[in-house]
């Protein structure tokens, strides 16, 4: 891939519980060129029966990515920097082996066109330096992209995670959690 | 090379074997113990036996991948199922609509669809015509009555006859020219699109995305310039022609098992995918413990289970359950309680 600015100081932080449901990293999202207008962010409320608490989700990034393992059609690759990029349109047959087993719910399957899209971080702009879309949008800053020695400052109380438990399975990412000082994973279930 | 053998995969090597032979057998019969082979044609032949035997090797080894050997599984296991005919009529439906024309490919943008469509149809009424010409099934001969009068003979025997300057003699005479003319504008139109569209510019690769461009407009150029030099120069660059135009088409043929090429085989997967899809429907629905809703087929999601565990993802929870029973949604919220949980146990939800 034609990179060349693709600063590894940078990291991405996500802190859900900032979130507050405004939706405008959905509609950063489908300016990134690479997704071809189609927002691939997830904004919703978690539970709105009990609370009007909102989530957001990117993909994490895995460092072993459970959607590439299970892609019959090796259409899902992940690169040098860590990035796991959306599936390759050559390849990809909208099985929706990813939609379904990726931990943390984040492919999205097109029917019509019979192809798999998620977030490659905004890959047209991360690999020139410039910061994801989403990121750049967030009013709360529940998506952050900046350093480490940035989040540490601004947030002193928590720390980035990138560990979480699945039962036994544990999986790491690329993207951080925030989470209160002295965590060093996320239990999910 | 003893080393080098060992490391290859047996199966696949014993796959690929096989379907060289029976391409050399198809040969053999087809050109009626090679009387028609043309000899001209021996290093197309070659290179025609080299792609099959990658394609199939390369073929053999992705089947044996965990998840496209379920896939490849079910599909055929629901195809040959008292259902038989409904879904043999469904995959014929689809064929025609996806793999012919190419239609779920339209949704993603029209002159993109049109550039595509272009390139395979190009492709594959160019394949049809050479691999029976390379192989000896197809060859012409002069009749012995005439001066003008073609015989077409497909596998040694006469099919049809036509004279010389008719409308029929000149289409088959110069298909391939038409194929490369669709195939060009094709590979114009994917160019482009490499060139303007700023998600192809940054996920590119040159390898994967340029060069097989310019390897269909090398064969299309090169191909017209044959007869472009026995219309117009008379023959006089005949031998330059016809070595750059093989030389392409070789390097298409030893690089198509390897390269982007090799969807063309992979796309096939996708008639069994939209079967696996229905059937499981048909079966019945799996509903998210979160938000209540059908999301997927049980099926489907037994299936994944079983797969992903293979693979060393076993997301089986303490509770006897799975964290694949939860919808993608599910899954969001999931994580997005476990993180509220954490933040709320800590005494602290900001900062
Ligand atoms: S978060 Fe999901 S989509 Fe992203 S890399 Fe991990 S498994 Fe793949
Ligand atoms: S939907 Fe596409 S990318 Fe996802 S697993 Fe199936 S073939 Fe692979």
């Amino acid at each position: 891939m034609a990179v060349s600015e693709y600063n590894q100081e940078m990291e991405f932080f996500v802190d859900m519980q900032r979130c507050i449901g405004c939706h405008a990293c959905e509609m950063a999202c489908a300016e990134c060129e690479t997704n071809g207008q189609e927002s691939m962010i997830h904004v919703h409320y978690i539970d709105r029966a009990v609370s009007v608490q909102t989530t957001v989700q990117v993909c994490m990034h895995c460092d072993e990515p459970a959607c590439a393992t299970v892609c019959p059609a090796d259409a899902i690759t992940k690169d040098n920097f860590g990035v796991v990029h959306s599936a390759n349109t050559s390849r990809c047959i909208g099985c929706s082996n990813c939609v379904l087993a990726c931990p943390f719910g984040v492919p999205i399957k097109f029917e019509e066109s019979e192809l798999m899209m998620k977030c490659n971080m905004c890959y047209d702009r991360t690999s020139a330096g410039k910061k994801p879309m989403c990121a750049t949008v967030c009013p709360s800053q529940a998506l952050y992209y900046g350093t480490r020695e940035e989040i540490r400052k601004r947030r002193p109380e928590s720390v980035p995670v990138n560990t979480f438990k699945f039962g036994e399975l544990e999986v790491k990412t690329k993207v951080k959690i925030m989470m209160p000082k002295g965590a060093t994973k996320i239990i999910v279930d | 090379m003893y080393r080098l053998v060992k490391t290859l995969n047996r199966q696949a090597l014993v796959n690929a074997t096989v379907s060289i032979f029976v391409v050399i057998a198809i040969v053999i019969a087809g050109s009626r113990n090679l009387q028609n082979f043309d000899a001209a044609l021996v290093a197309y032949l070659f290179g025609t036996v080299f792609a099959v035997f990658g394609i199939a090797y390369r073929y053999s080894v992705w089947l044996q991948r965990p998840p496209t050997r379920l896939y490849w599984y079910r599909s055929w296991q629901f195809l040959f199922s008292k259902n038989f005919i409904p879904y043999a009529l469904r995959s014929l439906k689809l064929f025609l609509r996806n793999i012919l024309l190419q239609r779920f490919i339209y949704p993603r943008g029209k002159l993109r669809w049109f550039g595509h469509l272009m390139l395979a149809v190009g492709c594959v009424l160019a394949f049809a015509i050479t691999i029976p010409l390379t192989f000896g099934w197809i060859h012409f001969t002069l009749d012995p009555n005439s001066i003008s009068t073609y015989n077409a003979h497909f596998f040694g025997f006469v099919v049809t006859s036509f004279e010389l300057g008719t409308p029929i003699a000149v289409i088959t005479f110069h298909a391939l020219v038409w194929c490369s003319v669709i195939v060009t504008i094709g590979a114009v139109i994917m160019l482009r699109r490499r060139l303007t569209d700023g998600g192809l510019i940054a996920t590119q690769t040159f390898e994967g995305d340029w060069l097989p461009l310019f390897l269909l407009i090398a064969i299309s150029v090169t191909g017209i310039g044959i007869t472009y030099d026995y219309t117009f120069l008379q023959g006089r660059t005949h031998q330059f022609m016809s070595v750059t135009h093989a030389i392409t088409v070789i390097l298409f043929l030893i690089w198509l098992p390897f390269g982007k090429f090799f969807h063309i085989f992979q796309r096939l997967a996708q008639l069994g995918a939209n079967i696996y899809k229905v059937e499981g429907m048909k079966r019945g629905m799996a509903v998210c413990p979160h938000t209540k809703e059908e999301f997927a087929s049980i099926t489907h999601i037994e299936d994944l289970k079983n797969v992903s565990k293979k693979l060393g993802f076993d997301f089986s929870l303490k509770n006897g359950g799975s964290h694949l029973d939860l919808s993608p949604e599910g899954k969001r919220s999931a994580l997005a309680k476990a993180h509220y949980k954490a933040r709320k146990e800590s005494g602290k939800f900001f900062g």
